[in-house]
């Protein structure tokens, strides 16, 4: 298989991912657009690894690396939607504009 | 300090002793104490007398070892540095100094008479409101004058020359609350300064036709014959001239007398033992130049003779006991400049000597007798040898001395003065010499004849002063007594034939000797037999009133009131020179001051005024204030504008971040 079918579904998923973390109202929802981006890099990085074969397995371990740093991430912003929620009663990401003028 | 600063390019003539290395702290310590006293000297207890004395006393202590070297027949030191140099490989400025006889001699001497008037002053002065500063200008004068005496080129002895001049000016004046005293201080600066421009130009005309302001090179130039003619002539004549001012001689005398407004101790230093003898001794440093200069050694005999003369009958006239010695002063600088005008040249340098102990004495023993009657004038005193033993002493020796009375110090080298002038008038220019010869004997006469009228009407007859004279305090006596042993004893240095004085000052080059070998014995005895004469009739007309001489009328009245007014030349030189010059020239430049320099500085302010009107109305109020309002205001605007794109809301961010990149992208990919 020609390594360009996985960069088109990489580009497309990194699109959906964008358009989540733009177009979505809940916080949860735009956690998980941002993991959806990350899983596209993946996909790059593991399809470049197997076409390059000769330089060994780094493109793999990369994206083992993506993955945990992926998951620390969502558990400090899932920790800050839950504290969000206890003061305000919403996880609304247009009501969280209080950093500004 | 200085011989730091200069490039150490020096040139040793001679093996010096080690003292020669170090002479130049004599001049230099009562230099530095000046500054010391100057900025500090209030501070001290003492009020800082204790350091003007100790810096003296320790050049005097210096002066004295180089004497001594000297005289155990080390040579004579000559070093210069070069200070700066005129033109390139033309005319060299040097900083010099030279250590032979002469030069010893006048250090002792300065450093001697400085030292014992210091301390007498520690008495006269006592209750003076300006002692500091007294004390002060008293160690710059010393240090002036002993850098005079020390300099090996004449711009350095013109240094130094002036520096006594303007310290001398300082002293007179310094009781400067009374008019006339400081009237006095102006005219002695001013009289000097008028030889002093001759000095000047003398000094210029040497360089012009020699190239050199060394004096060893100037007195072997003229004596090689390398220069001459009229215009050496005219160099040393003006050199003379400023001899003339300094040295008080005929006609620029007129400031001496008056100088007497200053302190006693003052008049005792100064105008009569060191700073007036600068004159004798710059001719006697340039003797063999003046002795090749053609008339001028003659010009110098002529204008010395009358001094001596007319200065003597004027000490006749006077009723102020400062007053007389000072115009015997006088006729004893011309006594000097008259022996070297005939080339008694050791003979002119030992009465140099001798009358700086004697003299100094007087003046301050005439110093003790003014604290005491608290008078200048000697119809204040009267009957003073009761209350004043100690003075009365001294100043009898003082007298006695300045009479020329075997044996102290005046009969030794007055008579060989009168030796030297009788020995010339058959040899050299026997004319100008009999004329010295005619005029050193009257002198001598009349000396004789004002010294016992002095000392008549000062310690005879009864006290017609006020309240109860008394002796003055031993700080005062001491020096008094000190100076009357050195009166006593200090002739004897120039013994004739023996006197050792005859091996250490000669004319340099020549082979001595300076006194004459052979001595006639009638000479001493009629010069001392004049002199008891003069006293003997002295004595007779002012303390017997015998033959009722009456000077103020009768046929000869006339001559005193010539005499009495000092011959009309204060009178003369006020209506023909100063007041003209007064009158015109203070109208002029009172003109000039008001038409023109006015003015000047009302056209500056007026333009000030308008330049600064305009830098506050336009430039400052509306180019730099609008300047800084506008920055504040755009940047006030600006942040206006962009706080609308502070919204607050995190997708917006998110959508500028992601478009920025999706533009990056976008350029990197289609370029």
């Amino acid at each position: 298989m020609p390594v360009s079918f996985f960069l088109v579904l990489a580009a497309l998923l990194f699109s959906i991912g964008v358009y989540g973390v733009l177009a979505r109202q809940h916080a949860v929802l735009v956690l998980l657009s941002i993991e959806l981006m990350l899983n596209a890099v993946n996909i790059n990085l593991v399809a470049f690894a197997a076409m390059f074969q000769q330089f060994g397995v780094q493109g793999q371990v990369f994206a083992l690396f993506i993955i945990a740093v992926a998951a620390a991430e969502v558990g400090v912003g899932l920790a800050i939607v839950i504290l969000i929620y206890r003061n305000r009663q919403s996880v609304d990401i247009d009501e969280m504009s209080l950093m500004k003028w | 300090m200085v011989s730091a600063m200069l490039a150490a390019q020096e040139s040793v003539i001679a093996t010096p002793g080690a003292i020669g290395q170090i002479i130049w702290l004599v001049p230099f310590l009562p230099f530095l104490a000046f500054f010391v006293i100057l900025f500090f000297g209030k501070r001290f207890p003492d009020r800082g007398h204790a350091l003007s004395i100790g810096a003296i006393g320790v050049g005097l202590a210096l002066s004295l070892v180089a004497f001594i070297e000297l005289a155990g027949g080390r040579a004579s030191v000559e070093k210069s540095w070069t200070w700066f140099e005129l033109g390139d490989g033309g005319l060299l400025l040097e900083f010099g100094m030279t250590l032979d006889f002469l030069t010893a001699v006048m250090f002792v001497v300065v450093c001697a008479i400085s030292l014992l008037v210091q301390v007498y002053s520690t008495g006269y002065m006592h209750d003076d409101s300006r002692y500091t500063w007294f004390y002060a200008v008293i160690s710059l004068f010393t240090s002036s004058m002993l850098f005079l005496v020390i300099a090996n080129n004449l711009m350095q002895m013109f240094v130094g020359w002036e520096g006594v001049g303007v310290c001398s000016y300082f002293l007179i004046g310094h009781f400067w609350e009374e008019t006339p005293n400081s009237s006095a201080a102006i005219k002695a600066f001013i009289t000097t300064r008028i030889g002093d421009v001759g000095f000047l130009f003398g000094i210029f005309a040497l360089v012009a036709i020699a190239g050199t302001f060394n004096i060893g090179e100037l007195n072997h130039l003229a004596e090689e014959g390398e220069i001459g003619g009229t215009a050496l002539t005219v160099a040393a004549l003006l050199l003379f001239l400023g001899a003339v001012g300094k040295s008080a001689q005929f006609p620029l005398h007129v400031w001496l007398p008056d100088a007497m407004a200053g302190p006693t101790p003052v008049s005792a230093l100064i105008h009569a033992a060191t700073m007036v003898v600068a004159g004798i001794y710059l001719v006697a440093r340039m003797f063999l130049l003046f002795e090749h200069a053609g008339a001028a050694l003659d010009i110098v005999a002529i204008v010395a003779a009358i001094t001596m003369l007319i200065a003597a009958v004027l000490a006749l006239v006077q009723d102020d006991i400062k007053k007389v010695l000072a115009y015997s002063t006088i006729s004893q600088l011309g006594y000097m400049m008259a022996a070297l005008g005939v080339g008694a040249y050791t003979a002119a340098i030992f009465h140099l000597f001798t009358h700086a102990f004697f003299k100094a004495l007087l003046f301050l023993g005439a110093g003790s007798l003014i604290h005491a009657v608290h008078s200048n004038n000697m119809s204040d005193m009267g009957g003073l040898r009761k209350y004043m033993p100690h003075t009365f002493r001294t100043f009898i020796i003082g007298s006695l001395a300045l009479a020329g009375i075997f044996p102290f110090a005046g009969f030794f080298s007055k008579d060989e003065i009168v030796g030297e002038a009788l020995r010339a008038t058959s040899e050299g220019t026997q004319a100008t010499a009999a004329f010295v010869l005619v005029a050193a004997v009257v002198t001598a006469f009349l000396t004789a004849l004002y010294m016992t009228r002095a000392c008549v009407k000062t310690f005879w007859g009864h006290y017609r002063g006020e309240g109860h004279p008394h002796e003055s305090p031993g700080s005062m006596v001491t020096p008094l007594w000190v100076l009357a042993i050195g009166t006593m004893t200090v002739g004897f240095l120039g013994f004739p034939i023996i006197g050792p004085f005859n091996d250490w000052i000669f004319v340099p080059g020549e082979e001595h000797p300076g006194f004459s070998t052979t001595y006639n014995i009638i000479l001493p005895v009629a010069s001392v037999g004049i002199a008891l004469l003069a006293g003997y009739i002295g004595w007779q007309i002012f303390r017997k009133d015998r033959w009722h001489v009456d000077v103020l009328g009768g046929p000869f009245a006339w001559s005193y009131r010539f005499v009495a007014n000092k011959y009309y030349l204060d009178d003369l030189y006020l209506k023909g020179v100063v007041r003209p010059v007064q009158y015109t020239l203070a109208r002029a430049a009172y003109w000039f001051n008001n038409h023109v320099l006015d003015a000047v500085v009302n056209g500056t302010a007026t333009g000030t005024i308008a330049g600064s009107r305009f830098t506050y109305t336009v430039i400052d109020q509306h180019v730099v204030d609008f300047a800084v309002n506008g920055a504040a205001g755009l940047t006030g605007w600006s942040g206006g504008m962009l706080r609308y794109a502070q919204s607050g809301n995190v997708q917006r961010y998110a959508a500028v971040l992601f478009a920025a990149i999706a533009a990056f992208v976008g350029v990197l990919a289609f370029t």
